[in-house]
């Protein structure tokens, strides 16, 4: 489904990833671990389409096509979706009003109907107990005033209602507690199919635990340098990052 | 061509012999004349005026006592009123009162015509009392007043919930290539009365049209007045729109303006609390483009203690747009224990549109609670990926962020319908087809 190669990618002439391989296939789930500042979420951004971000060698190719240049709109359209590790508040605009706008702008780039109001609603009720979110929760404005837990919630929210082919969830653990992390895990879990992919970056094993990885890699100064099964994330969980620097120094 | 000071001067004789002269506005008018021609019009070396500039606009040849040209009807103007809720109407064409657009009463108020109460014995007294008594002698305001004969009239007696709003809409038609108008509004809400009131000023032709618009509202003890004014006219029309308001104690006044249209917007807006537990608040949303060019002038007199007043206009400015906002709050000396929040914020979508913010507090009592804030920005390139990573193209996650910004000045629009018509504006301006309204 997604197939990265040699990917290096800077910002503001800092070159951060420095040549990234991945292969990801459909119904599988990788998870990207890593200490912080080692690229995650630059690797992150960069698959769904941030602009600040240059590419400046390799290439990612999104079910055998190249998408280096297509806008982050049109990545969305194709079923790239990224929970932010830090979601962005936007006062005014209400998590409903978002939300539709984003599936109808979808389904027109595809060429579809806009989804029928009561179709929509039943859907939002759907996806709302999915998460065990409070029906009130869609008339706030987009994460203003959130704790983290519910940014986090609210982007698992958007991925329900998007139904992503792939899904990156760039730190979505951190900010929940053990009931909300399990909540958005067996969410993610519901949401998981043969054909759809799951990338989850965090930094902790926890989250491991309920989202089983079929592979663990871990980016450590913009590189991949070690990939596993989730016995890797376990070994990481109990020795440090710190070993593998140190192996990497060897 | 001739001057248009000239013209005007010239024309004032002309105009007066079609009023009768011996009205108690005539002497008013006769002042007002010769206070425009020794003041004329305003020149950006008043610092009231610094960033605006009326040059282009008075270059014009307006016809300054225009014709009535065409008949109107319903079906043409239908979609410039809010046409989903029961509402008064008074309707002008070409500066004439149009009767058969309109629905006016006398039953219990009066929501009628200037032109009326200046010509009946029974209005009389109240125009006496009412008429030209809080607006200023500068010169702009003064040629209106000046040329001042047709307008709203709305007199609401004590204890009246008006259930209706009122919409009052100047349209043009004329056929000649430069229109001026003057129209003159007066707003008198007795104690303990309620009244809501839509006006908009708008041309149905190209032709360049230049409105000089003056109302004086009156809001009497324990009244509440909302009032809404969308600008939201075509690129060859300008309007300077002066508003003078008279509160009494325990009155609530709350203006909203919404400025989407026109070539050159001037709304000088100036308050004055006159009693204790007044609330003002005022409000307005702008969005241009192009060469557009807005500018907010107000004015809030605290002359009285325990008053609050509240003010929050955001700006949106695209392309070589220019806005001007100049808030001027003055606190007087009695006026202790008054709450007074200002607040002007804009984002420019161009490098090339240019905002000037001049927020003024002038406080000379010394138990007061001020703030003021001001801010210009850029589009947040953050949110906008956001949205785009959600799936929301360019244009309409740049509308929808603008959307958002503005949309807190919505909230305290009680008509339901004409924050629906706002969110269709809105969208207009910002050139998608997304229904905001959820
Ligand atoms: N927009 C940016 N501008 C400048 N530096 C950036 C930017 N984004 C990321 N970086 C830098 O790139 C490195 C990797 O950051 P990031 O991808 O956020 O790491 P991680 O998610 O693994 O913690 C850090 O050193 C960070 O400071
Ligand atoms: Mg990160």
């Amino acid at each position: 489904m997604l197939k990265i190669n040699n990917l290096h990618a800077k910002v503001e002439d800092k070159e951060i990833l420095k040549g990234i391989d991945l292969d990801i296939k459909a119904g599988e789930i990788h998870a990207i671990m890593g200490p912080n500042g080692s690229g995650k979420s630059t690797l992150a951004s960069v698959i769904a389409g941030k602009e600040e971000y240059e590419i400046t060698k390799g290439e990612m190719l999104y079910n055998n096509n190249p998408i280096d240049e297509l806008s982050a709109e049109e990545r969305a359209h194709k079923g790239i979706f990224m929970s932010f590790q830090y979601p962005i508040e936007i006062p005014g605009v209400t998590i409903t009003n978002f939300i539709k706008t984003a599936i109808n702008e979808t389904r027109k780039a595809r060429g579809e109907e806009e989804m029928p109001a009561n179709q929509m609603l039943k859907l939002l009720r759907e996806k709302c107990s999915m998460l065990e979110i409070d029906r009130k929760f869609l008339s706030r404005s987009i994460n203003d005033g959130f704790s983290g837990g519910e940014k986090k919630r609210n982007e698992i929210f958007q991925m329900a209602m998007l139904e992503p082919t792939l899904s990156i969830l760039d730190e979505t653990d951190s900010g929940l507690d053990i009931d909300a992390l399990k909540i958005v895990a067996s969410g993610v879990n519901k949401l998981k199919t043969k054909t759809n992919a799951t990338v989850v970056i965090t930094h902790y094993q926890r989250l491991l635990d309920y989202i089983i990885p079929d592979y663990v890699h871990v980016l450590f100064d913009g590189k991949i340098v070690k990939s596993g099964n989730k016995d890797l994330a376990i070994e990481l969980e109990k020795k440090g990052y710190d070993w593998i620097k140190e192996e990497i120094n060897n | 061509m001739t001057d248009l000071k000239e013209k005007l001067l010239s024309s004032f004789i002309a105009f007066e012999n079609q009023t009768n002269i011996d009205s108690y506005v005539h002497d008013i008018r006769s002042e007002a004349i010769k206070q425009f021609e020794s003041i004329g019009f305003p020149t950006k070396k008043l610092e009231n005026w610094k960033y605006t500039s009326l040059k282009k606009l008075l270059n014009n040849d307006y016809s300054v006592l225009p014709q009535l040209n065409n008949v109107l009807e319903f079906k043409d103007i239908r979609k410039y009123l809010i046409d989903d809720i029961d509402s008064y109407k008074i309707i002008f064409v070409d500066g004439k009162y149009c009767s058969h657009l309109s629905e006016t009463t006398h039953e219990g108020m009066d929501i009628c015509i200037l032109s009326a109460a200046l010509s009946q014995p029974k209005y009389e007294l109240i125009i006496e009392n009412y008429f030209n008594k809080i607006a200023n002698d500068d010169g702009i305001t003064s040629l209106n007043t000046a040329f001042s004969n047709e307008g709203a009239f709305v007199h609401i007696p004590k204890n009246k919930f008006v259930e209706k709003s009122i919409q009052i809409i100047h349209f043009s038609t004329g056929n000649e290539s430069s229109l001026m108008f003057q129209p003159r509004n007066i707003i008198v809400v007795d104690e303990n009365s309620q009244v809501q009131i839509i006006e908009r000023h708008q041309s149905l032709s190209e032709n360049k049209v230049f409105t000089n618009s003056v109302t004086e509202i009156y809001a009497e003890k324990k009244s509440i007045i909302d009032y809404y004014k969308i600008q939201n006219d075509n690129l060859q029309s300008s309007l300077i729109d002066n508003t003078y308001v008279n509160q009494e104690r325990n009155s609530t006044f709350s203006m909203h303006t919404f400025s989407f249209g026109n070539e050159l917007i001037r709304n000088n807006l100036n308050i004055s609390q006159n009693g204790q537990f007044i609330e003002t608040t005022i409000k307005g949303v702008t969005i241009i483009g192009e060469q557009q060019h807005v500018d907010h002038n107000t004015l809030i007199n605290h002359n009285k203690p325990n008053c609050n007043s509240h003010q929050d206009y955001k700006g949106i400015y695209n392309n070589k747009s220019t806005g001007v906002f100049n808030g001027r709050v003055l606190v007087n000396k009695q006026a202790q224990k008054i709450n007074a929040f200002q607040s002007n914020n804009n984002v420019l979508l161009s490098d090339k549109a240019t905002i000037n913010a001049k927020p003024q507090l002038e406080i000379y009592a010394d138990d007061v609670k001020c703030s003021h804030g001001c801010t210009v920005g850029q589009l947040d390139k953050n949110a906008l990926f956001y949205l785009k990573s959600r799936g929301i193209p360019q244009k309409e996650a740049t509308a929808l962020l603008m959307y958002g910004f503005a949309n807190n000045i919505l909230e305290s629009v009680k008509i339901p319908e004409i924050k629906t018509r706002i969110n269709h504006l809105i969208a207009n301006k910002l050139g998608v087809k997304i229904g905001f309204n959820l």
